[in-house]
C-alpha cells in the first residue's frame, strides 16, 4: 500500500479480541483499510470515536501500543491488461515474483449491475464434458456450483472445464485451497500454455481464514473489469464456498452476532447473493440485441456428508441457478456428473436454439434410459428376473456412464449427440426412445 | 424547519444518528457523505440518538456525517405511468437511470412529469367529495386510470373546478377543492402515500365472494384463490415455485398485476423483462406488460430497500384497487423480506426469537397480508387486491418461523413437494397438504355452484377422496406386494393417478396445456370424475395398470389438443371405446 497525504496514525487500542481490536480514533470511514502492527485491517463497526477493526490475519501478538495506520479507503484492486497470467494473494498482491501491477485502483464489492441493463444469458459455454454441455448445458452468465463431498476430485473437474472452456478469461478464485491444490492448479495452468488468460487469487489453508472474505470480491473486479470495459467472456471459479461461508460465521462469531441456523450469520443469504449475482450478461452497448461481455461463475460448495439441507447449500441453492453433483459410478468405474440430480436452470436458453434441434429430446431420452437401467438394478438386487428390455438397459447404462457421462471425456456437442443416437441405436428400437418421429426419420443410426 | 443531525456510529447498513430536534419512527432522512445524499429510514428512537437503516452501501461513511431529517415516511409517487414500468425496492425507476451500474445515491423519478395525458372529467364544481374520490379519468394504455382526491386529505371538500377534457401533464391542476374551513387546494394527476401506512378510502371490506381463474386446474380446481384473497407458496428449491408464480402472472383474471421480485435472482427477473412484452394477456388479448408492473430489489441490491420493496409493491395494488380494479399482486419471495428483517433486528442487538428471528415476525406478515382484499369505494363500485407469496424455507423444512407466520396469516395454502418434482409431476403442489379456506366460505361455494356448476364443491371434496384412497392403496400395495393385496386397491391408485396426470399436471411450457380455462377445467373434472365412478373388471394388476395407462395417454393427449376441437374429439371417442371394452 502506497502511503497518502492524508494518513491518520494512533498508537493505543483499547480492545483486543481473537479478530479484531477497537482504538480512540475519530474521522475514519466505514470499510476503510488500516494497517495494524504491519497487518492489514478493516473498519467494521463505528461507535462514537470508538472504531473496531477487523485484523485479516489475526491478533496474536498484537501489543496495546501497535501503531494503527489507516489508509483512507477500503480494498482496492488494480487492474489493468497485466492481471492476465498473474497469481495473487487475497489482498491483490502478487504472489508468483513477478511485478506489481500498474493500472486504475478500483474498490472491491463494488456495487451491482442494474438488473435492467442485463440482458438474458443465451450464449452456450462449452466444456467438453458431456455430462455438463448434454445434459446440464452452462450458459454465459449462469452462476452455478457442484455440490461436492469433500473426497470427491471437484478441483480436477473445475481446473478441466476451465481448460477446456470456450472463453477469454479464466479468473480463478482459491478460497482455503490446500498448499498441494494450489500447486496443482498452477501446473495445470502452466502446462495448458493457457497463463496468458488465466487470472488466480488464492488464500490457502496455511493462510488465516478471515483473509479468504476478500478472494471472491477480488476475483469479481477483476471478472468485472475485463466484461465490462473489454467485454470479454469471463469465467470464474470459487473454490471453496463453504469454507468462505465458514469464515463468515467466525467473524461474525467474533462480532457477537446471534447466529441463525447451523451457527451461520443472518445474512449469509445477502453475503452470498451478492457475490453469485455478479454472474452477469452484458447487451452490446451500441446494439442491445447483440450480446457483449459476461461474467459466468463455477463454484464449489463441499457438502458435510451429502448434506444438502445445511444453510450453506440450501442458501447456495436458493441463490444459484442449478447445481451440479459428481458420483462414482461402479459400472463404469469413473466419475460421473450425476444425471438425475444436477441441474442446469438455463439450459432450455440454449438446447435447440443454439445447438442441434435433437438436443432436448436426445438429452432427456437418455437419461429416462440411464433411469429405467437404475429401476432394472433394483429389480435385479432385489432377486427378481430381468426382462430383455432391463438387460438392455443396464448394458446401455454402461456404456452411457463410460462414454457420455464420465468427467473425462471430452467431445464436441454434436459427437456427444452422434454418440447417444449410437448408443440408442445399439440397444434400443426407435419407439423404446420415444423420441419424435421426425427425429428418428433424421439421426437414427442404420 | 428540519431536524438535522450527525452521524455516531455505523455497523454496516445500521446507522445511529444524534439529532437536534424531534424525529418519528420511519421517518426518511438523508446522510451526505463525500457530496452524495444516502437515504435512510429511522428504526429506532432513544433519547436523542436515532437508529436509522441505510437503504445503500454505507461504504466510506464518517462519524460526524451530517443527516437531515425529511418530516416524512418512505413515500411513493402514484399517478398515471405506473403501469409497465419496472422500479426497485425504493421506487426508482429503474430504466431512466444512466450506466450499467446501479449508482450510490442516484435516484430517478417514477413517473414521467412531461408526458401528455388525455384527461376527462368525472366530477363537477360543487360535488361534496372525501379521499379517495374520483375527480377524473385518464386513459393508461387502454385502462380508465381515475384521477382521486389524495388519500392524504382529511374531511370532506366541494369540488370548486375540475379542468376541462384535455391533455395534461402529471403536475398541471387539474381540480381545485375546497376544504371545510373554505381554504382552496389544489389537485394534480399525482399523489404521495407512505408505503408502510394501509389505503383506507373505501367504505368496507367485506369477505371476498367469488374466485380469482388463474389457468391452473390444481388452482382453480383444487383449492382456488379469492378474488381478493391471500395465498402462499412455500417450497425447497428447484421445486418450480417460480415457474407456478409466473404462471398465475401470465394468466391471473386481474386487470393489473403487480410483481414484487424480493431478494430473488436477477436473471429470472430479466426473463420477466425479456417475455412480459412479447407475451398476450388471455384474457384482453392485450401485452401483458401493459397491465404489469415490476418492482424489483434483486438479492445483491441493498438489503434495507428488499423490506420496502414489497410494501412499494402493495401501496401501488391498493392506488389501483381505490379505482375499482382488481390487482394481482406476486411477491417472490417473502422469505427475503423477513430475513431482510433479522439482519436489521440482529445488528440493533434486539432478543431473537426462534432461527434468530425478530420476536414481532408474524405480527409483521399478518399485517402486510391483512392489506390484501376486496373493498366496496365509496361509490358502490368494488376493487380488490389479490396477494400471493412465495415461501423458500430453509432446508425445505416447513417447521420455520416465516412458514409457520405465514400459514397463520394466509387463506390458501400450495405446498410445492420436493418428492414430486423429482418425480417430474409439475406443478408440484402437493394435493393432499395444499387447503384454500375459501372453499368453507358459503359465498364462495354459491358463487362456485353458480359460475361452474350446482354441487361443484362437492366435486372438488371428492376428487381429494380419491387422491387421498389412492395413497392410503398405494401405501398398502407397497406394504403387502402387488399380489399381496385385493384387485379393487390397484383400481383405487390407479384412479388417483388418473387424477394426478389429468387434473393435477399441467405443462406450464406447452401451448394449450399452460392454460386452462374453468369451462374447460369443468370439463374435464367431471369427465375423469364420471371414469372413477365406473367399476371395472381386471384378471390381473398388470391388466390394470395398462389399461389406466392406456387412458391415462388418452386424456393426457387431451390436454395437449385444442378445446372441443378435431383433435380433441377424436381422442374422446379414443376414451369411449376404451370405456366401452370394460366396466360400467
Amino acid at each position: 500500500m502506497a502511503n497518502k497525504v492524508y494518513q491518520k496514525t494512533f498508537t493505543r487500542l483499547e480492545a483486543i479480541t481473537k479478530a479484531t481490536v477497537s482504538l480512540k480514533a475519530p474521522g475514519v470511514s466505514n470499510e476503510e483499510l488500516a494497517v495494524v502492527d504491519g497487518r492489514l485491517a478493516q473498519v467494521v463497526k463505528t461507535k462514537g470515536d470508538l472504531v473496531t477493526l477487523q485484523i485479516f490475519s489475526g491478533t496474536e501478538g498484537i501489543p496495546t501500543n501497535a501503531e494503527v495506520v489507516f489508509l483512507g479507503e477500503p480494498p482496492t484492486l488494480k487492474v489493468s491488461d497485466q492481471l492476465a497470467g498473474r497469481f495473487f494473494n487475497a489482498y491483490g498482491h502478487p504472489i508468483d515474483g513477478g511485478p506489481e501491477i500498474e493500472g486504475e485502483a478500483r474498490q472491491i464489492g463494488g456495487p451491482s449491475v442494474n438488473p435492467y441493463t442485463r440482458t438474458k444469458p443465451s450464449q452456450i459455454i462449452p466444456t467438453g464434458i458431456a455430462g455438463i454441455d448434454l445434459n446440464n448445458t452452462l450458459v454465459s452468465g449462469q452462476k452455478i456450483p457442484f455440490f461436492a463431498d469433500a473426497d470427491q476430485p471437484y478441483n480436477i473437474v473445475m481446473a478441466q472445464v476451465a481448460l477446456r472452456a470456450d472463453v477469454d478469461k479464466i479468473i480463478l478464485g482459491g478460497m482455503g485451497l490446500t498448499n498441494d491444490d494450489y500447486l496443482y492448479f498452477k501446473h495445470e495452468f502452466e502446462s495448458a500454455g493457457a497463463l496468458d488468460k488465466i487470472i488466480s487469487f488464492v488464500n490457502t489453508t496455511e493462510q488465516p481464514p478471515v483473509e479468504r472474505l476478500l478472494i471472491p470480491d477480488m476475483a469479481l473486479t477483476a471478472a468485472e473489469y475485463f466484461a465490462v470495459e473489454k467485454g470479454e467472456k469471463v469465467l470464474v471459479l470459487l473454490t471453496d464456498m463453504t469454507l468462505y461461508a465458514d469464515a463468515l460465521s467466525i467473524v461474525s462469531n467474533r462480532m457477537d452476532q446471534i447466529p441463525s441456523k447451523d451457527s451461520m450469520p443472518g445474512s449469509l443469504y445477502s453475503d452470498l447473493a451478492k457475490i453469485y449475482e455478479k454472474a452477469v450478461q452484458l447487451p452490446d452497448p451500441n446494439d442491445p440485441s447483440k450480446d457483449a461481455g459476461s461474467i459466468t461463475i463455477i463454484a464449489v460448495t463441499t457438502l458435510n456428508d451429502g448434506d444438502i439441507t445445511h444453510a450453506i447449500p440450501d442458501n447456495t441453492g436458493y441463490i444459484t441457478e442449478g447445481q451440479l453433483y459428481l458420483r462414482a459410478d461402479a459400472d463404469s468405474g469413473k466419475v460421473i456428473i450425476d444425471p438425475f440430480r444436477s441441474l442446469s436452470r438455463l439450459k432450455q436458453h440454449v438446447q435447440g436454439k443454439k445447438t442441434r434441434e435433437d438436443h432436448s429430446q436426445v438429452m432427456n431420452a437418455s437419461v429416462r434410459l440411464y433411469s429405467d437401467a437404475a429401476n432394472a438394478k433394483t429389480k435385479l438386487e432385489n432377486g427378481f428376473d430381468l426382462s430383455d428390455y432391463d438387460q438392455r438397459c443396464i448394458k446401455y447404462a454402461k456404456e452411457y456412464a463410460t462414454r457420455i457421462l464420465a468427467i473425462d471425456v471430452n467431445l464436441s456437442l454434436d459427437e456427444m449427440l452422434d454418440t447417444a443416437w449410437e448408443l440408442f441405436a445399439k440397444y434400443f428400437s426407435p419407439t423404446e426412445t420415444s423420441i419424435k418421429q421426425a427425429l428418428i426419420d433424421k439421426y437414427w443410426k442404420k | 424547519m428540519k431536524t438535522t443531525g450527525k452521524v455516531t456510529g455505523i455497523v454496516s447498513n445500521l446507522v445511529t444518528v444524534k439529532c437536534d430536534g424531534p424525529v418519528s419512527q420511519n421517518e426518511i432522512c438523508y446522510i451526505t457523505t463525500a457530496g452524495t445524499p444516502l437515504m435512510a429510514e429511522v428504526i429506532k428512537v432513544n433519547g436523542d440518538s436515532a437508529a436509522v437503516q441505510v437503504f445503500e452501501s454505507t461504504r466510506g461513511l464518517k462519524t460526524g456525517d451530517p443527516v437531515e431529517f425529511q418530516n416524512k415516511m418512505l413515500e411513493v409517487t402514484l399517478g398515471p405511468g405506473l403501469l409497465s414500468s419496472s422500479y426497485d425496492g425504493l421506487q426508482n425507476n429503474l430504466e431512466t437511470m444512466t450506466g450499467v451500474f446501479l449508482t450510490r445515491g442516484e435516484y430517478t423519478a417514477p413517473l414521467d412529469h412531461d408526458k401528455l395525458w388525455e384527461f376527462t372529467p368525472l366530477a363537477k364544481a360543487g360535488d361534496k367529495v372525501v379521499a379517495a374520490d374520483w375527480l377524473g379519468e385518464v386513459k393508461e394504455g387502454w385502462l380508465p386510470h381515475n384521477i382521486m382526491v389524495p388519500f392524504s386529505f382529511q374531511g370532506e371538500y366541494t369540488v370548486k373546478r375540475v379542468a376541462t377534457a384535455g391533455n395534461y401533464n402529471l403536475d398541471t391542476v387539474v381540480a381545485v377543492l375546497t376544504n371545510e374551513s373554505g381554504e382552496d387546494v389544489n389537485v394534480t394527476m399525482t399523489q404521495q402515500w407512505p408505503v408502510k401506512v394501509a389505503v383506507k378510502g373505501y367504505k368496507e371490506k367485506p369477505r371476498p365472494n367469488r374466485i380469482m381463474e388463474t389457468g391452473v386446474r390444481v388452482i382453480d380446481t383444487l383449492d382456488p384463490i379469492a378474488e381478493g384473497g391471500t395465498g402462499f407458496i412455500p417450497g425447497p428449491f428447484g421445486c418450480g415455485k417460480t415457474v407456478l408464480q409466473h404462471a398465475i402472472a401470465k394468466q391471473g383474471e386481474a386487470d393489473v398485476i403487480v410483481m414484487a421480485a424480493c431478494g430473488e435472482r436477477a436473471n429470472e427477473v430479466v426473463e420477466i423483462f425479456d417475455e412480459f412484452p412479447e407475451l398476450i394477456d388471455p384474457h384482453t388479448g392485450r401485452h401483458l406488460m401493459e397491465r404489469t408492473t415490476i418492482i424489483c430489489n434483486t438479492s445483491n441490491m441493498p438489503v434495507a430497500a428488499r423490506e420496502a420493496s414489497v410494501y412499494t409493491a402493495m401501496t401501488i395494488c391498493e392506488y389501483y384497487r381505490a379505482m375499482g380494479m382488481k390487482i394481482l399482486l406476486l411477491a417472490d419471495s417473502t422469505s427475503r423480506w423477513a430475513q431482510a428483517l433479522r439482519e436489521m433486528s440482529n445488528r440493533l442487538e434486539e432478543l431473537p426469537g426462534q432461527d434468530a428471528f425478530p420476536m414481532d415476525l408474524s405480527a409483521i406478515i399478518s399485517n402486510f397480508y391483512a392489506r390484501a382484499g376486496m373493498v366496496v369505494l365509496n361509490n358502490g363500485q368494488t376493487g380488490a387486491v389479490t396477494f400471493i407469496g412465495t415461501v423458500s424455507p430453509a432446508g425445505g423444512n416447513l417447521k420455520e418461523p416465516v412458514t409457520e407466520s405465514t400459514k397463520k396469516a394466509a387463506r390458501c395454502f400450495y405446498a410445492l413437494e420436493q418428492n414430486r418434482a423429482d418425480r417430474k409431476r409439475y406443478p408440484a403442489v402437493n394435493p393432499i397438504d395444499s387447503y384454500s379456506k375459501y372453499l368453507e366460505y358459503p359465498e364462495i361455494i354459491a358463487h362456485l355452484d353458480e359460475r361452474i356448476m350446482p354441487g361443484w364443491v362437492d366435486m372438488v371434496n371428492k376428487t381429494k377422496n380419491i387422491i387421498r384412497k389412492g395413497r392410503d392403496a398405494s401405501e398398502q400395495i407397497n406394504i403387502l406386494g402387488d399380489d399381496g393385496v385385493p384387485m379393487n386397491y390397484h383400481e383405487l391408485f390407479w384412479k388417483s393417478e388418473l387424477v394426478d396426470f389429468v387434473i393435477l399436471q399441467q405443462d406450464a411450457f406447452d401451448e394449450i396445456d399452460a392454460l386452462c380455462p374453468l369451462e374447460r377445467q369443468k370439463y374435464m373434472l367431471k369427465l375423469v370424475l364420471d371414469i372413477c365412478d365406473r367399476e371395472f373388471v381386471f384378471d390381473d394388476f398388470e391388466k390394470c395398470r395398462d389399461y389406466f395407462k392406456n387412458m391415462i395417454n388418452i386424456l393426457r393427449q387431451m390436454n395437449y389438443s385444442e378445446f372441443q376441437s378435431d383433435k380433441f374429439n377424436d381422442f374422446l371417442s379414443q376414451l369411449n371405446q376404451l370405456l366401452d371394452s370394460n366396466g360400467k
